[in-house]
C-alpha cells in the first residue's frame, strides 16, 4: 500500500487520485469514469475531467448540466489616449504578447502569461487588466455522482488556466464524502505537472508495449520528482510479463490490477457506453482498485 | 520559400494508431523524407526507428528566476507580485523560486530593490539528430523535467529539420505530433502543408476529432485522414465517412482493429515489417500522400 504524503494531504480536506497515463488511449478515461460509476452504485464520489484539450469523461456519463463557469484569464487592454508610447510594456514583457509601434500598442492574448507585469508597471495607466476567456468549468450531478469538466476552448494553446481554475474551485468546494477522482492530462508537460501538484496519489494505467512502458516510466518520474505516491493498473493486458516485470522492478511501482487486451470492451467503449458490468472479471478488476483507494483515502484521514 | 513540404500527422485523442502509422509510413517513404518526432512529452519514435544519434544538443526557452540568498533581504515583494505562486519562503525570511511554478515573466526581478534576483535561460530539453532504420534521419527530442515551453521545442525540432531536409535535398518531413490542441500541436501545425488525422471510430474519438479539425480549419489547412480499427464500430465509422466527405477531407486509407499492430511493436518492427500485406497498403496511402 503506497504512503501518502502527509504534507500534501493535511492541508485539504479531500482525496484526490489522478487517473494518469503518459501514453494516450491507455484507457485512462475509461477507468475513471467507470471506477467513478462503481463507486456511485453504493457511495458518494465526485470525478473531475481534467484533460482538457480533449475532454471525453462526460461523453460516457450523459448527465444533466447543473451549472456551468467560464474561464477566464487577466490579459492587457489599452487606453490609446492614455498612452505616451514609453515602450515599458514591450520591454517587460517576456513572451512578446506585447508589440509597440509609433502610434500603437499590439496585444496577442494567446501569448500572454498573465502575469500582470505590464499594466502594473505600466507608468501612464494606459495598459489595464481586462478579462479574457480560454475555456469553461461544467457542473454536473446525478445521484451519489457529481462530475465537473474542464474544457479549453478550441484555438487556445495554454491548457494550465483553465487546470488551475478548477482546483481552485475544488479548494473552495472539497468533497469531504467520498473519493475525488480525476481523469489527467496524457504527457508529461506542464497540463500533467499542474495536475499531479495538486492531488494526493496517482494511479497510472499503463498499456504493456514498448511505447506504453516507456510512456509510463517517464510519467513515474514526473511523478516522483513532485513527491506524490503511484500505483499502476494494467490495461490491454496479453500476458507481456518480461516487459511488466521489468518495469515493476526499475520503478519499484505496485500493479494492483490487470485488465486484459479484448475486442469485446472497445467495442462498447467505442458507443460510450460503461464497461465495468460487462463480466465477472471486469467488475472485480474495478473493485479491487475501488476498494485499494478506499482504504488508501481512509488511511490518509486517520 | 522552399518546396520542401511538411506533412503533420495528429489525432486529438491519444492512442488512435498516430506513432505506429507515422513509423509505418516512414519506412515506406525511406530517404525520400526527414522525420520528426514532435511528440516531445512523451515521444515513442526513436523506440521502433533504431536510431544512431548523431548530434545531441541541450535546447533553452524562456527563463527561470533565481533568487541570490546572500543579497536577499527577506521583503517579500517578489512573493506578493508573483500570480503563479513561484516564490516560496524558506528559513530567516529568505525566498526562494519554485522552479515547476516559475513562468519565467521576469516581473520578480524587476521589482527586487536589492536585484537579489536573476532570470536564466531555462532547460527546455535535449534535442537530437539520429539516423534511423531506413537511412533517414530522425530529429528527436526529451522533454526536460517540469515540461515548460513543449511548444518551443516542437519548433525547434521542425527548424532542425527543415534545414536537414534543404541540406539533403528531401522532398518531404514527415511529423509524428502530439495529441490534443494545446501549444505543441499549434506548434507542430504552423508551417505544415498537409495534415494527416489519424482516427478511431469511438465516441470520444469522434468527439476529439471535431475539435483538432476546428483547430486545423483555423490554421487553413488541406486535411487528410485514415481511419484506424474501423470495425470496432462500423456505425460510426460510416458516420465518420460522411464527416469527411462534408468537410471535403480525403480517407486515404482505413484498417480494422489489428492486434498485429502492437505485437509487431513487441518485437521493435513496423507494421511493415512484420505483416507483409501492410506494406502494400501503406506504399498506397504514401502515394496518396504525395498527390495530395
Amino acid at each position: 500500500m503506497l504512503k501518502i504524503n502527509e504534507a500534501s494531504s493535511e492541508k485539504r480536506k479531500d482525496f484526490r487520485v489522478a487517473i494518469a497515463s503518459g501514453k494516450g488511449g491507455t484507457g485512462k478515461t475509461t477507468l475513471a469514469v467507470n471506477l467513478s460509476l462503481l463507486c456511485a452504485e453504493k457511495c458518494k464520489v465526485r470525478l473531475v475531467d481534467l484533460d482538457v484539450e480533449e475532454p471525453n469523461s462526460g461523453l460516457f456519463l450523459s448527465l444533466p448540466t447543473l451549472d456551468e463557469k467560464i474561464v477566464e484569464r487577466a490579459v492587457p487592454s489599452w487606453d490609446k489616449e492614455k498612452c505616451f508610447f514609453c515602450g515599458n510594456c514591450q520591454e517587460v514583457c517576456n513572451f512578446n504578447s506585447i508589440i509597440q509601434t509609433k502610434a500603437v500598442v499590439m496585444v496577442f492574448e494567446q501569448l500572454c502569461h498573465s502575469c500582470r507585469a505590464c499594466w502594473e508597471l505600466c507608468p501612464s495607466g494606459a495598459l489595464q487588466a481586462k478579462s479574457y476567456q480560454v475555456g469553461k468549468i461544467s457542473f454536473y450531478r446525478e445521484g451519489n455522482l457529481e462530475f465537473i469538466e474542464g474544457r479549453l476552448d478550441v484555438g487556445q494553446e495554454q491548457a494550465v488556466p483553465v487546470i488551475a481554475d478548477v482546483f481552485s474551485h475544488l479548494d473552495k468546494n472539497p468533497f469531504e464524502q467520498g473519493l475525488t477522482i480525476i481523469d489527467s492530462p496524457p504527457g508529461i508537460a506542464c497540463p500533467t505537472v499542474e495536475t499531479f501538484g495538486s492531488v494526493d496519489c496517482i494511479l497510472l494505467v499503463v498499456e504493456p508495449t514498448p511505447f506504453g512502458i516507456y510512456d509510463a516510466s517517464l510519467t513515474v518520474d514526473v511523478a516522483r520528482n513532485l513527491n506524490k505516491p503511484v500505483a499502476v493498473v494494467v490495461n490491454k493486458y496479453a500476458g507481456e510479463d518480461d516487459l511488466l516485470g521489468k518495469f515493476v522492478a526499475d520503478k519499484s511501482v505496485e500493479i494492483i490490477a490487470k485488465f486484459p487486451l479484448d475486442k469485446k470492451v472497445a467495442e462498447i467503449y467505442s458507443q460510450g457506453l460503461p464497461i465495468y458490468a460487462v463480466n465477472r472479471e471486469i467488475t472485480e478488476g474495478f473493485s479491487q482498485v475501488l476498494d485499494y483507494l478506499t482504504t488508501m483515502m481512509e488511511r490518509a484521514r486517520l | 520559400m522552399s518546396d520542401i513540404r511538411e506533412i503533420v500527422v495528429i489525432s486529438g485523442k491519444g492512442g488512435t494508431g498516430k506513432t505506429s502509422i507515422s513509423a509505418a509510413l516512414a519506412m515506406v517513404a525511406g530517404t525520400e523524407i526527414v522525420l520528426v518526432d514532435c511528440d516531445v512529452d512523451v515521444p515513442d519514435l526513436h523506440l521502433i526507428m533504431s536510431p544512431q544519434v548523431q548530434k545531441r544538443e541541450d535546447f533553452y526557452a524562456g527563463e527561470l528566476a533565481e533568487i541570490d540568498g546572500e543579497k536577499c533581504i527577506g521583503c517579500g515583494v517578489c512573493q506578493k507580485i508573483c500570480v503563479f505562486g513561484a516564490v516560496q519562503s524558506s528559513a530567516e525570511r529568505k525566498f526562494s523560486i519554485d522552479s515547476l511554478k516559475c513562468e519565467g515573466c521576469g516581473y520578480c526581478a524587476r521589482v527586487c530593490r536589492v536585484n537579489a534576483i536573476a532570470n536564466y535561460p531555462r532547460l527546455t530539453g535535449e534535442a537530437m539528430v539520429s539516423t534511423i532504420k531506413t537511412g533517414t534521419k530522425l530529429v528527436h527530442a526529451n522533454l526536460s523535467l517540469g515540461g515548460e515551453n513543449s511548444g518551443k521545442l516542437v519548433a525547434e525540432l521542425k527548424k532542425k529539420a527543415r534545414v536537414i531536409a534543404e541540406e539533403e535535398g528531401k522532398d518531404f518531413i514527415l511529423v509524428d505530433g502530439s495529441p490534443g490542441i494545446g501549444c505543441p500541436v499549434v506548434s507542430g501545425l504552423s508551417g505544415a502543408s498537409l495534415v494527416l488525422l489519424v482516427v478511431e471510430p469511438t465516441v470520444s474519438g469522434f468527439h476529439d476529432l471535431r475539435r483538432v479539425l476546428e483547430l486545423v480549419q483555423m490554421f487553413s489547412l488541406h486535411a487528410t485522414a485514415i481511419i484506424n480499427k474501423a470495425d470496432v464500430n462500423p456505425k460510426l465509422t460510416h458516420e465518420m465517412k460522411e464527416f469527411f466527405a462534408e468537410n471535403e477531407i480525403e480517407i486515404l486509407g482505413e484498417f480494422a482493429y489489428d492486434t498485429a499492430f502492437s505485437r509487431s511493436l513487441s518485437e521493435g518492427k513496423t507494421i511493415v515489417e512484420a505483416e507483409q500485406s501492410y506494406l502494400q497498403k501503406f506504399e498506397k496511402i504514401y502515394e496518396k500522400i504525395k498527390k495530395a
